[in-house]
């Protein structure tokens, strides 16, 4: 308890010197509890793995006063952790890290929030999507693939995560685009669907470069292209001949197919300016320490980073875009 | 022999003191994990996952921070068995199969026994596990890649259909408690479309009904009103408290050599493929219970179905980090933490983890032995410790547990929405136990019921509707084919002895 | 409890099985009356999400309609008791204090709850001297309290007392 010491002792020293300070330092806004950091997402999947990431820089670099604890709330696709942040209108001490369930989980269950409830923070950085097949099978480019699957006549199985998710919307976002039908088999983690793929149980799987790299590297599966209308940046090579930066985008492969996920954070509703500003500085802090650089790189994140308007125009933007895409996929609820 | 070799040297980066100092902290830590309900074993991984994270930043760090992290684990499989056996509480859903023949164990003042076999066949569970990794790793972590939906389907089917055989209950009532249980598990999202069943717009049931509340519920409220009836007092509070009783259950033990054989090779099956160890103890139980010339005594208290289970528990959750390591696939929600932690460490799972970092996954196996034996000594020269508990007087001891329960069910999903349903599973089970109602198919039909179902519906998927994906190739076709003979085996025994019976 | 051994009955066995068997009917009831609304069909590709719900909850209906029968088919002499009164007495002393306790969870904090609580039990049930009861009640919670929230910052509901010794 010696911080709660500090900062009583603290306090009194501000009330004591309360003429001499200048109003700026007076309303800096600190945390005076424990912050509860919310993953709307099971142990170890990728939001996880960046929220206890962060977690754990924060800790070590001794960024903030108060203790940080991560607590997993999955239940109903992440619906449990929305409304739990939803709830909590007004409450500086808990934060939320997000993945596309922010928007898909409301509009596939009808699950009542929606991210106007919540207070945008900042924009950590966007998972990458990349297209991945066995390496066993002959196709050498996205089209290639398509084509094969094609003229297999809706046979070949796209496996993913969780159902109507940002790994079914791509695929759906692919069947419209080019006419080529898949059976998406919904899996229940990233790491699954990867195992899956190795196995050829299933023919393609849109994962997110942390879950596929190490099977990459084992010359096990390989990538025909990323979801991304730029390349990724990271040249460093990840496997005897080709970097991240050597995968083509699924445009230049003649797949007009773009798709990047939000981890972003987010604070409930109804909290002040001072407040948000605090956890915006807290991340920007986190950001440059060489640990995030390193997750950064090992999970070839674009590493977009916005914050207050531009970050919530974007957020608005690309809700749009995900009620679009999942009413032409016919995923919305009572749709 | 290249692997023994690598294993010595594994040693040689693990014998130092402050990993060794490093595990006793991590088995005790376990331990206490492992025993309260509420702090599970991948909660306590998770929590303690940021602490280790500059730890792994000094040379040779990441294999003392896998060492704390994974003998945290180890404490906790270890651990999960003593609520199970002194108060009929698994702390971890892998000890619910204990509960069956350990609380009754302790019921009979027996609790010193039931609590060293518990231990002692974790143990070599975990042994025959650990020497499975060490030597067959490259063979056996291909194994898993052959599974898909159909193979997982029948996986389930099997340990459904190994477990529930002959049951002493009436038929529709084990039907109905089972029904109960599939719908329980239903409740939540659908894994296939992701729409919402049974919820009926209620937010508190979006996050479906968990096992552990039921099973806090069910057997650890129930439990408490059922001895209430007979008084307020504890039975097996006469239990030995000494050491003793370690050294003459150990002279009991070999009896069981094949029952321990049996299990460790089920556990070590079901923590590869990885199917978990919490069905991996069912399935133990199951098969243990058939197989047994005590079969039929099997639930009053026999120490072959402490054994069973647990040894069961401990080879799956040991070998579960086999599929964790070489393919980045966690076989129970705590290997997912200890994934996210190697990933956090700058660590890649995956077929080359076994080529580029040589000497963490060495420094890895070798702890798995030396954490195991840090593990056992702790755990069994505390065994009279545990057995006094049940000398704490009744009015004392029993506000605390319905305390500890609560805590349980709450965290679980931080909903207090969740102790209220521990209450009700407590008078459920209650009223279950004395209509002769089982509970057993009811837990076992939580645990697997969405799985089975989400690998049912995949299977579906992939073969477009048709039901011989079941037997499609020789992997699925004999699981399958087990399963049925395991489940009809007992009805056809029954008519054969029915039949006899009567001409 | 001895002096309850001959006690009178509170419930019979006969009326305990009816009962339980016609709320299993009502849960299974309720099971099929959502998997309808999703639909419980058997597609080209598999199963609804309702396929598997609907026929465990026509099950569970199916089952509770046979042991509500067989309940009622107890013969007078096997309808043994089910409950004494004295037994019931003894396990509502339990039951409703604990249901007292997690309504007050909510209110005033798991930790000042579960005092109350020991204390209630040791006091009540177990007729304690009051420095016994106050050091193992007040202890316990002060145990827990640290296991969850200092050591492995697991939060719990807390309530008006940790707030004014701010300790949330």
């Amino acid at each position: 308890m010696r911080s709660q010491f500090v900062r009583i002792a603290g306090s009194v020293a501000v009330i004591a010197g309360v003429a001499a300070l200048p109003p700026a330092a007076l309303a800096q806004w600190e945390p005076t509890k424990t912050v509860e950091f919310i993953i709307p997402a099971g142990t170890g999947g990728g939001a996880d793995q960046m929220a206890r990431t962060a977690q754990a820089i924060i800790a070590k670099h001794g960024l903030m006063k108060q203790s940080m604890v991560v607590v997993n709330k999955a239940g109903g696709a992440g619906a449990e952790g929305f409304l739990d942040v939803k709830g909590a209108q007004g409450d500086p001490h808990k934060i939320i890290i997000t993945l596309s369930n922010l928007f898909t989980t409301p509009l596939a269950t009808g699950v009542p929030f929606n991210w106007r409830d919540l207070t945008p923070v900042k924009m950590l950085a966007l998972d990458q999507f990349v297209l991945w097949t066995n390496a066993s099978k002959p196709y050498k480019s996205a089209k290639e693939y398509i084509a094969a699957a094609k003229a297999a006549g809706g046979k070949f199985k796209m496996a993913g995560t969780g159902a109507k998710q940002e790994d079914q919307i791509i695929t759906a976002a692919i069947e419209q685009l080019t006419g080529a039908k898949f059976i998406y088999i919904p899996f229940r983690g990233g790491g699954d669907v990867a195992v899956q793929l190795v196995g050829n149980h299933a023919d393609s799987t849109v994962n997110n470069p942390i879950e596929a790299v190490a099977h990459w590297r084992g010359g096990k599966l390989k990538p025909l292209c990323v979801f991304d209308p730029k390349r990724m940046p990271y040249k460093a090579k990840v496997t005897d001949t080709m970097s991240w930066a050597d995968i083509p985008t699924c445009k230049e492969g003649g797949l007009d197919v773009d798709y990047l996920m939000l981890r972003g954070i987010f604070m409930p509703g109804g909290v002040t300016p001072d407040q948000v500003k605090y956890y915006v500085e807290l991340f920007r802090k986190v950001q440059a320490t060489p640990e995030w650089k390193d997750l950064m790189e090992r999970g070839a994140f674009n590493q977009t980073s916005l914050e207050g308007k531009e970050y919530a125009d974007w957020v608005a933007r690309e809700e749009a875009r995900h009620v679009q895409l999942m009413k032409a996929a016919k995923f919305i609820a009572g749709q | 022999m290249d692997e023994i070799q690598s294993l010595l040297q594994g040693f040689a980066i693990v014998l130092t003191l402050k990993n060794v100092a490093l595990m006793f902290t991590g088995i005790v830590l376990g331990v206490i994990i492992g025993v309260l309900p509420g702090l599970g074993g991948a909660n306590g991984v998770a929590i303690l996952l940021p602490l280790t994270f500059s730890m792994a930043q000094a040379p040779g760090g990441t294999t003392s921070a896998i060492i704390l992290l994974s003998c945290i684990y180890w404490g906790a499989l270890f651990g999960g068995a003593i609520t199970s056996i002194l108060f009929n509480i698994p702390g971890e859903p892998w000890s619910v199969a204990t509960t069956f023949d350990g609380y009754p164990l302790a019921q009979k003042g027996r609790a010193g026994e039931a609590l060293t076999a518990a231990f002692t066949s974790s143990f070599v569970g975990a042994l025959v596990a650990v020497i499975v990794i060490t030597f067959l790793s490259p063979i056996v972590a291909g194994f898993a890649l052959e599974f898909g939906p159909p193979e997982f389907f029948s996986v389930y089917l099997l340990t459904f259909c190994a477990f529930i055989g002959m049951s002493k209950e009436p038929p529709f009532k084990t039907l109905a408690t089972m029904m109960l249980g599939f719908a329980l598990a239903a409740v939540g999202t659908d894994p296939v479309t992701g729409t919402l069943r049974l919820t009926f717009g209620s937010t508190h049931l979006l996050t479906g009904f968990d096992f552990l509340i039921a099973v806090i519920g069910l057997f650890g409220i129930g439990e408490i009103l059922l001895t209430l009836e007979e008084g307020l007092a504890f039975k097996g509070a006469q239990a030995k408290m000494n050491m003793k009783v370690v050294i003459e259950t150990w002279k009991e033990l070999p009896k069981y050599w094949l029952t321990s054989i049996r299990s460790s090779v089920v556990g070590c099956f079901m923590g590869i493929v990885p199917g978990g160890a919490t069905p991996a103890s069912f399935m133990s139980y199951g098969v243990a219970r058939r197989f047994s010339k005590d079969g039929d005594k099997f639930g009053t208290g026999m120490v072959e179905g402490v054994v069973a289970p647990e040894t069961a528990a401990h080879a799956a959750g040991t070998a579960a980090l086999l599929p964790m390591l070489t393919l980045g696939v966690p076989g129970s929600p705590t290997a997912a933490v200890l994934l996210g932690g190697l990933l956090i460490w700058g660590l890649q799972p995956g077929p080359l983890l076994f080529v580029e970092q040589k000497d963490f996954v060495w420094g890895l196996i070798a702890s798995m032995y030396l954490g195991n034996i840090v593990g056992l000594i702790v755990v069994l020269t505390c065994v009279p410790l545990f057995a006094a508990i049940l000398r704490v007087p009744f009015s004392v001891i029993a506000p605390i547990i319905i305390v500890i329960c609560a805590i349980g069910a709450y965290t679980v999903h931080n909903s207090i929405f969740d102790v209220w349903m521990m209450l009700v599973f407590g008078v459920a089970g209650y009223v279950f136990k004395k209509l002769q109602y089982p509970l057993a198919p009811l837990v076992l039909a939580i645990v697997l019921g969405d799985r089975a179902e989400s690998s049912f519906r995949q299977a579906m998927l992939i073969s477009q509707g048709d039901m011989t994906v079941f037997f499609s190739n020789s992997l699925v076709g004999s699981l399958t084919g087990l399963a049925l003979f395991l489940l009809f085996w007992p009805l056809l025994s029954l008519l054969l002895a029915r039949l006899r019976a009567r001409y | 409890m001895s002096e309850s051994g001959g006690g009178k009955p509170a419930f019979r066995v006969r009326a305990a099985e009816a009962v339980v068997a016609a709320v299993f009917f009502a849960l299974g009831a309720i099971v099929i009356f959502d998997s309808a609304r999703l639909g419980f069909g058997w597609r080209e590709d598999g199963p609804q999400p309702g396929y598997f719900p609907f026929y465990i909850g026509a099950i569970i209906c199916v089952s509770a309609l046979i042991n509500f029968g067989l309940a009622l088919a107890v013969a007078g002499e096997k309808n043994g008791v089910f409950v004494e009164a004295g037994q019931l007495k003894l396990v509502l002393a339990v039951l409703v204090p604990s249901a007292v306790y997690v309504g007050l969870i909510g209110w005033i904090g798991i930790y000042v709850a579960s005092a109350a609580f020991v204390a209630f039990f040791m006091r009540w049930l177990g007729k304690y001297v009051w420095w016994k009861v106050a050091a193992v009640s007040i202890g316990n919670s002060v145990v827990f309290f640290l296991i969850f929230e200092v050591w492995f910052k697991i939060p719990l509901p807390k309530g008006p007392l940790e707030a004014v010794l701010r300790l949330n």
